[in-house]
C-alpha cells in the first residue's frame, strides 16, 4: 500500500479545470519528482494533497485512508508538511518564530528541532531574530524548509524550491534534500528545473495541462520522451 | 496584413423588458402627479415619506454600492441642508422653496472638507470617520442660537403661509394651507425622485458610470486603464452630498420644525437608509425601490412597537447580509434575469460579425 | 495649577478610552474587522455586571470577574458563527452586519432594562483620592489607567511571547499558509474576539463605576475607541493608549474652557491628528 496516493484527482478554480483525473503515488521512503511547465497543474496537485484545495473524499489517500476532503490543518497534523511555492514566510514573525510556528499543529518527537535545523542551515542561526522576510531569497527558502521540518513530517511537499533563485543557491538548497531523506521523510519535489529534480528523485512524473504525461525512473526516461511530455509533442 | 478601415459597431443597453418598463414608468409618473386630485392628505404625506426616503437611498446607493464609499455620516448633509434652508428663511426672509436649492449647495460646501478628512481613511475606518464628522457638525449646529441651538426651532408662520404655489393649490384643490403645503412638498418630491433615478440611470450608462463601476471593483486595475480614481471618488461624494442636502431641506420644509438631534439623527437618516438599500439590493437602481416599499410596509405595521420594531429591522438586515447579500432584488434578478434598469453593455456589429468564417482551425 | 490638574484628569480619562479601544485594535489588527457594535457590547457588559451585582450582592470587581468567562464565550461564539461568515475583501457585509447587531443590542437592552440611567455601586471608591506631589488624584481613575496599562502589557506579552500570539500574527499575515502550519484560522479569529470581549468587560466595569450609563451610550464609546485607535496608528497597542490619552486630555481641557465643548474638543483633536498624521502616530510598517 502506498504511503500517499491520488486517484482520479480533479480540481477546478471556479469554471476553470486545472486537474483532469490525476493518478500518482508516493511509497514510504521514496523521493518523487513532479516536473512540468508553468501552468501544468503541479502546484494545484500539491495544494490538493495538502488540503488547501478541498476535493472529493476518495481522491487522495494517506496510508490508505481517504483525506481528499480534509482541511489543511487536519492533514498537517497527520504528518504532511508543505514548503509552499514562493516560500510564504510570515512577515510579522522572526526567523526563529517562523521555524517555531511550523510545529504548531503537530508536536512529534523526531530528528528535527531548532538545533538540528540550525545545523542543516547554519546561516539561519545567525539571523534567528531578523524578521522572516528580511533575508535573501535562498535564505528564505531555507527558513521555509526548516519550518516544514519542525513538525517532523512523514511526507514533505516541496513546491518549486528553485523559484527565483540563482543556480549556485539552488545547488546549496538541494544539498539538504538527501539529508532530509536520510532522517526519514518521504518527499515530493515539484520543479520546473528538471536537472535538480531528476538528480534527487527515485521516480519522476511529468505533467502537462492538468494531466500526467509520463512517469518512470529518471535513468529509464529518454531526453526526447521527457521533452515531449513536458512541452507537448508536435503534430 | 490587416485592413485599416473601421468596422461599424454599436453599444446597446436597452432590452425589450426595459422598454416596456420605460413606458410603464411614464404612466406611473403621470399618475403620481395627478394623485393629489383624489388622494387623502395622509396618503400624500405617506407618499412624500416614501419618495424622500427613496431619494436618500438612491444617493447612498450611488455612494456605497456604485462608488464603493461606505459612509455612515450622510446625516450630516441631511441636517446641514435642512439647517441651511431654515437659516436663510429665518435670517434673510427668503421663500423656503428656492431655499431648498441652497440646502443642496451648502451640503456640497460641507462635503469638501468632509471628503478631505475622510478620504485619508480606508474601508470601515472611512465609515466611522464620516460618522465622527457628522457628530462634529451636529455639535456645532447645536451652538447656533439663531436657529434655536440645542432645542431647535420652527419655520416662521409668514414663511409657511405664503409658500410659492400654495395659494394656487388651495384654490385648485380646495384645501387648507397646511394640506396645500403637503401637496407642494409632495410634487417637489416627485420631481426630485424622477430626476434622481433618471440622473443615476443616465450616469451609469455613460462612460463615467462604467469608470465608477471599475473603480469600485478594482481600483488598481481601473487606474491602469486611465480612470482618475480620485476624481471619481470626489465627484460621487459631492453629488451624493448635494442630493442628500437637497432632500434634507425638502423633508424639513414639510415638517416645518427642526432640531439638531432630529436633523442629524443616525437612526432616521443612516440606519433606515442602509436598511432600505441592503434589503432591497445594493448596487442596483431597482434595489432601493423595493427596499423602500418593504420598509414602508414594516414601518406602517410595526412602528408602534418601538424597540421591537427596530430590533426586527436589525435582525432582518443581519440575515439578509449573511444569506442574501444582494438583497431582495438580487434574489429576484438572479431567478428571473430581469433588469428594469439594465446597464450591462452589449456589443453588436464589430469585427466578429463582419469577418468571413475561418477555413482552418489551428 | 488648575491646568495641570485638568491635564492629569485627562490622562487618566485616557486610560478608560484606551480600555475601550484595546479590544477594537486587537480585532482589527488580526482580521481587519471593525465591529460597529463594539460600544454597545461594552454597555452590555456593564448591564451584565449590574445584573450579577444585583443578584449576588457581590462587589462590581468580583461580578466583573464572573462575567468575564461569559463575555469570552459570547465573543468566541459571535465570531465563530456569525462574523467569520462575513470576513473577506468586501467591507460592506461586516459593516452592515455589525451595524445591525448594534441596533439589535441597543434595543434589546432598552427592552430589558428600560432607558433609565444606571450606575454600578461603587461606594467609597467613587470619591476616594490620594495625594501625589500636591495634587489630588482619584483612586478610581488611577485604577482605570493602571488597568489599561496592565491590559496592554498583557496583550503584548501574549502577542510576542506565546505560541498563541505567534499564531495570531501568522494568521493575520496569511491565513492560508497559517493553516498549513496546523492553525485553524476560524478558531484563531474566534479566540481574538473572545479576548477582545474580556477587555470589553474590564472596560465596562470602569465605565459603570465611573458614571451613569444607559442603553444608548454605546455609539459614543465606539467613536472614542475608534478615534484612539486611529490616532495611535493601526496595529500599535501602546499607540492606542497614547491615542486615548490625547482624546482624554482634549476633552478635559475643552470642558474646562466651556462644559458644552467637551465632546467637540475630543473630535477636533482627532481631526487635527488625522490632518497631520493620516496613518496615526505609530503606524505599522506592514499593512
Amino acid at each position: 500500500m502506498a504511503l500517499l496516493a491520488t486517484q482520479n484527482l480533479t480540481a477546478h478554480y471556479g469554471d476553470f479545470q486545472a486537474l483532469f483525473g490525476v493518478d500518482m503515488m508516493l511509497e514510504d521512503g521514496e523521493t518523487v519528482a513532479i516536473i512540468g511547465a508553468n501552468g501544468a497543474g503541479k502546484t494545484t496537485l500539491m495544494r490538493s494533497i495538502a488540503g488547501v484545495l478541498i476535493n472529493g473524499q476518495e481522491s487522495v489517500t494517506l496510508d490508505g485512508a481517504p483525506i481528499g476532503d480534509a482541511t489543511a490543518d487536519a492533514i498537517m497534523a497527520q504528518g504532511v508538511a508543505m514548503v509552499p511555492e514562493g516560500r510564504k514566510l510570515f512577515p510579522s514573525l522572526s526567523v526563529e518564530e517562523n521555524l517555531l510556528i511550523g510545529s504548531y499543529g503537530r508536536k512529534t518527537d523526531g530528528h528535527w528541532n531548532l538545533a538540528t535545523i540550525y545545523d542543516l542551515f547554519p546561516i539561519l542561526k545567525e539571523r534567528r531574530n531578523n524578521p522572516g522576510t528580511a533575508l535573501s531569497g535562498g535564505q528564505q527558502q531555507m527558513v521555509a524548509i526548516g519550518r516544514a521540518l519542525m513538525s517532523n513530517p512523514r511526507i514533505l511537499l516541496c513546491d518549486e524550491l528553485s523559484l527565483g533563485l540563482a543556480p549556485v543557491v539552488i545547488r546549496d538548497i538541494y544539498q539538504a534534500v538527501p539529508k532530509i531523506k536520510e532522517a526519514g521523510a518521504s518527499i515530493i519535489v515539484v520543479e520546473q528545473d528538471i536537472g535538480q529534480a531528476m538528480k534527487v528523485a527515485d521516480r519522476v512524473y511529468c505533467m502537462m495541462e492538468g494531466r500526467i504525461t509520463l512517469s518512470g525512473k529518471p535513468d529509464s526516461l529518454s531526453r526526447e520522451a521527457i521533452h515531449d511530455a513536458y512541452f507537448g509533442a508536435a503534430a | 496584413m490587416m485592413t485599416d478601415h473601421t468596422i461599424p459597431y454599436a453599444v446597446h443597453t436597452g432590452t425589450p423588458v426595459s422598454r416596456i418598463v420605460g413606458i410603464a414608468a411614464l404612466i406611473l409618473i403621470l399618475f403620481l402627479v395627478a394623485l393629489p386630485a383624489f388622494a387623502s392628505r395622509s396618503l400624500i404625506q405617506d407618499m412624500f415619506f416614501i419618495l424622500t426616503m427613496l431619494v436618500l437611498a438612491q444617493f447612498w446607493n450611488l455612494l456605497a454600492g456604485y462608488g464603493g464609499l461606505v459612509s455612515i455620516g450622510q446625516q450630516a448633509f441631511v441636517g446641514i441642508g435642512a439647517y441651511a434652508m431654515f437659516g436663510v428663511v429665518i435670517l434673510a426672509g427668503l421663500d423656503p422653496v428656492p431655499a431648498i436649492l441652497l440646502g443642496g449647495v451648502v451640503a456640497v460646501l460641507l462635503a469638501i472638507p468632509t471628503a478631505f478628512f475622510a478620504f485619508r481613511l480606508q474601508g470601515a475606518y472611512f465609515a466611522i470617520g464620516t460618522w465622527v464628522i457628522a457628530e462634529v457638525v451636529r455639535l456645532l449646529t447645536s451652538q447656533w442660537k439663531a436657529v434655536g441651538g440645542g432645542t431647535g426651532t420652527s419655520l416662521p408662520r409668514d414663511a409657511t403661509r405664503d409658500l410659492w404655489m400654495t395659494e394656487t393649490i388651495e384654490t385648485v384643490f380646495g384645501v387648507r394651507n397646511a394640506a396645500a403645503r403637503d401637496i407642494l412638498a409632495y410634487w417637489l418630491a416627485v420631481i426630485l425622485a424622477v430626476a434622481t433615478i433618471g440622473g443615476i440611470y443616465w450616469l451609469l450608462r455613460t462612460k463615467r458610470g462604467l469608470a465608477l463601476a471599475a473603480v469600485r471593483d478594482n481600483i488598481e486595475a481601473a487606474k491602469s486603464v486611465g480612470v482618475d480614481a480620485v476624481r471619481m471618488k470626489w465627484t460621487v461624494f459631492l453629488v451624493a452630498a448635494f442630493g442628500t442636502g437637497l432632500t434634507g431641506a425638502l423633508i424639513y420644509l414639510q415638517k416645518a420644525r427642526i432640531s439638531p438631534d432630529a436633523a442629524f439623527s443616525v437612526t432616521d437618516w443612516t440606519a433606515f437608509v442602509l436598511f432600505i438599500v441592503v434589503i432591497g439590493g445594493i448596487g442596483t437602481i431597482e434595489g432601493p425601490i423595493i427596499g423602500v416599499i418593504v420598509f414602508f410596509v414594516l414601518q406602517t405595521l410595526l412602528a408602534d412597537y418601538g424597540t421591537w420594531y427596530l430590533m426586527l429591522l436589525g435582525v432582518i438586515g443581519i440575515i439578509i447580509m449573511l444569506f442574501a447579500p444582494k438583497g431582495l432584488w438580487g434574489l429576484i434578478s438572479a431567478r428571473t434575469g430581469i433588469e428594469l434598469f439594465p446597464v450591462r453593455r452589449r456589443l453588436t456589429g464589430g469585427a466578429l460579425s463582419n469577418s468571413k468564417p475561418n477555413q482552418e482551425e489551428t | 495649577m488648575i491646568w495641570i490638574d485638568t491635564i492629569i484628569q485627562g490622562v487618566l480619562l485616557g486610560g478608560l478610552y484606551a480600555l475601550f479601544a484595546a479590544g477594537l485594535s486587537l480585532v482589527f489588527g488580526i482580521m481587519r474587522l471593525v465591529n460597529l457594535a463594539h460600544g454597545d457590547l461594552i454597555v452590555m457588559g456593564a448591564y451584565l455586571i449590574l445584573l450579577l451585582v444585583t443578584m449576588t450582592g457581590l462587589s462590581p470587581f468580583i461580578a466583573a470577574a464572573i462575567a468575564i468567562p461569559f463575555m469570552f464565550a459570547l465573543g468566541f461564539g459571535l465570531q465563530k458563527f456569525m462574523l467569520n461568515r462575513v470576513l473577506g475583501d468586501d467591507i460592506l457585509p461586516p459593516l452592515l452586519v455589525t451595524f445591525g447587531l448594534s441596533v439589535v443590542l441597543q434595543n434589546a437592552l432598552l427592552e430589558g432594562f428600560s432607558a433609565d440611567s444606571q450606575r454600578l455601586p461603587t461606594g467609597a471608591l467613587s470619591t476616594a483620592s490620594v495625594e501625589v506631589g500636591g495634587i489630588n488624584l482619584g483612586v478610581l481613575p488611577l485604577l482605570t489607567f493602571g488597568s489599561a496599562v496592565l491590559v496592554i502589557v498583557a496583550l503584548n506579552q501574549i502577542f510576542y511571547r506565546t505560541e498563541l500570539g505567534r499564531a495570531f500574527r501568522a494568521t493575520s499575515d496569511d491565513a492560508t499558509t497559517a493553516s498549513l502550519m496546523g492553525i485553524k484560522p476560524a478558531n484563531i479569529f474566534a479566540m481574538a474576539t473572545g479576548i477582545a470581549l474580556i477587555i470589553v468587560t474590564i472596560a465596562a466595569l470602569y465605565l459603570g463605576m465611573r458614571a451613569n450609563f444607559d442603553p444608548n451610550i454605546g455609539p459614543a464609546r465606539l467613536i472614542y475607541a475608534f478615534e484612539a485607535v486611529i490616532i495611535g496608528g493601526l496595529g500599535s497597542l501602546w499607540g492606542t493608549l497614547l491615542g486615548g490619552i490625547i482624546i482624554g486630555v482634549a476633552q478635559t481641557v475643552g470642558a474646562a474652557i466651556n462644559p458644552e465643548w467637551q465632546i467637540l474638543a475630543g473630535h477636533i483633536a482627532f481631526l487635527v491628528v488625522l490632518l497631520i498624521h493620516p496613518r496615526g502616530l505609530f503606524p505599522r510598517a506592514v499593512d
